[in-house]
């Protein structure tokens, strides 16, 4: 652990909400597209199905 | 010859981005994690801010990448308007949400940042008051597209907004300079290496704001294919109920 | 054309129209800002330019969802679209409309309201002149975002969203001429800033709202 000094509030608190923001907008995406290509695959399985 | 144009099929882009994807990704992991950890833990403090320069590694990429994801979102909207190529239209959709987080992160870290440094929190500085109106300008976009209905409208409304917005916002800058000078130093990084910042902080940025870049890259790429599949399972759906 | 534009006139007069709506705002705010800070007067003739040019912006968004609101709704848009009048003259003729029922009036009154916060007296002529020059520009932007959001139902909180950002350059500039002229200092610089935004809103704007129109309506 490197030595922050006064700064130590500022470098962690920048660090933690840049890397907790990015992962958190990383799981939204993979979430959103997880979910779209299952939900995709079903309308089509369906539609194959019907005709 | 393959032209450039063939990935606006969007069937051949999502093949093409399925197999580049996880490249990219890991990518820009690998690149994220190594010029964080190396920014973080082995770079010497400034003599002036001490350790508080730690802050640039995330600053200065996520602020590159703020107005280069408004860039990108232009050059799509273009492409859209002239040549009506779906995934751009919706490439540009994918990248506003990832734009707009940069604009955050970048405000963020130049609001803590500022606390130590200038005793601060927010000034109205000409830099941070011209990304607050880009964060302005990213949230109108992306609510236009939500309020929007019919995906066609939606995208040649969002172009022509795109468009109208790059040039409000860049007269905005001009409007802030004239406003304020303002506490924020130049730009730290140039090709005419004068004053840059040193060597020792040089590299490990470089290699952050790769990994930002490829990191953007991805998030599009992932974000792209996603529309590409909701709109055509909107389109199936209507379809199927017409039918 | 002259039809269009006393229709429109006509059609904002009448109860419910922008027309007071915009003034009664604009009293409202420089009436009201005083009680919020205090009975200072020193203070209220610092901040007298700044005000007034943000109550004036406000009173302009406020009314802009009537633009094209009303003429969407019955079909007359429609209608509009397809006479051999270009849409990008409707477009202009209806930022007109709006400028004439809103702006206008605000510049009237403004010099009055300016009384109650202390304007120093060499603040008028630039806070006329900025206004006279500014609010144009804030019409004929507005326009564009009420196309915008024409198809939108309750599309005002987005219409506020779209058209804040873009009114950013004419608030910076016509704020700073009035402040300086009320400072007493040289203010020809923000004020061709202003007239040159101005002109080019109005060259080139209608383009980009027809457009956006042409789309709403397909």
């Amino acid at each position: 652990m490197p030595e922050l000094g006064k700064y130590v509030f500022a470098v962690l608190s920048s660090y933690g909400i840049s890397v907790g923001i990015l992962i958190a907008l990383c799981a939204i995406s993979l979430i959103r597209a997880r979910r779209m290509r299952r939900e995709l695959a079903e309308i089509e399985q369906r539609m194959r199905q019907d005709g | 010859m393959a032209s450039l144009w063939e990935y606006a099929n969007p069937r051949k882009f999502i093949a093409t981005s399925d197999r580049v994807l996880p490249w990219v990704g890991a990518l820009a992991l690998i690149c994220l994690v190594t010029g964080l950890v190396w920014g973080f833990f082995f770079t010497p403090e400034d003599y002036r801010q001490g350790a508080s320069v730690k802050i640039i590694y995330l600053h200065v990429p996520s602020a590159l990448m703020a107005i280069n994801a408004w860039l990108m979102m232009l050059v799509a909207s273009l492409i859209w308007i002239v040549r009506r190529h779906h995934v751009s239209a919706l490439a540009a959709r994918a990248a506003a949400p990832v734009g707009a987080v940069m604009t955050i992160i970048a405000l963020a870290t130049g609001a803590l940042w500022g606390q130590p440094i200038w005793g601060t929190w927010w000034v109205w500085d000409p830099r941070l008051t011209s990304f607050l109106i880009l964060l302005l300008f990213y949230l109108g976009y992306i609510a236009l597209w939500a309020a929007i209905e019919n995906d066609d409208t939606a995208a040649d409304l969002t172009s022509v907004l795109c468009l109208v917005g790059s040039v409000f916002a860049l007269l905005s800058r001009y409007a802030v300079l004239f406003w304020n000078q303002g506490l924020h130093q130049g730009a730290s990084l140039s090709l005419d290496k004068e004053e840059n910042v040193a060597d020792v902080f040089y590299l490990p940025l470089l290699v952050c704001i790769a990994g930002f870049v490829l990191l953007f890259v991805a998030l599009v790429l992932l974000r792209t294919q996603t529309e590409i599949r909701a709109r055509r399972m909107r389109a199936l759906l209507a379809r199927e109920r017409m039918g | 054309m002259r039809a269009i534009l006393i229709r429109d006139l006509r059609l904002s007069m009448r109860a419910g129209g922008g027309f007071g709506l915009g003034l009664a705002f604009f009293l409202i705010v420089v009436v009201l800002v005083p009680f919020a800070v205090g009975p200072r007067g020193d203070l209220h003739s610092v901040i007298a330019a700044g005000i007034l040019w943000l109550g004036a912006l406000l009173a302009c968004l406020l009314s802009l969802d009537r633009v094209f609101a009303l003429d969407y709704e019955d079909g007359s848009l429609d209608l509009l679209a397809t006479a051999p009048l270009p849409l990008e003259a409707l477009v202009s003729l209806k930022a007109l409309a709006h400028w004439l029922t809103t702006g206008l009036p605000l510049v009237l009154v403004a010099p009055f309201l300016a009384v109650l916060l202390n304007l120093p007296i060499a603040g008028y002529p630039p806070l006329l002149l900025s206004l006279a020059l500014g609010t144009p520009a804030l019409s004929v932007v507005g326009t564009f975002g009420a196309a915008l959001t024409v198809g939108v139902k309750r599309g005002g909180l987005l219409l506020s969203l779209l058209v804040l950002p873009l009114y950013v350059p004419t608030l910076i500039f016509g704020a700073e001429a009035a402040r300086r002229g009320a400072e007493g200092l040289e203010y020809t610089m923000p004020l061709a800033m202003l007239a040159g935004i101005t002109c080019g809103t109005i060259a080139l704007l209608p383009f980009a709202s027809a457009a956006v129109v042409r789309v709403n309506l397909r």
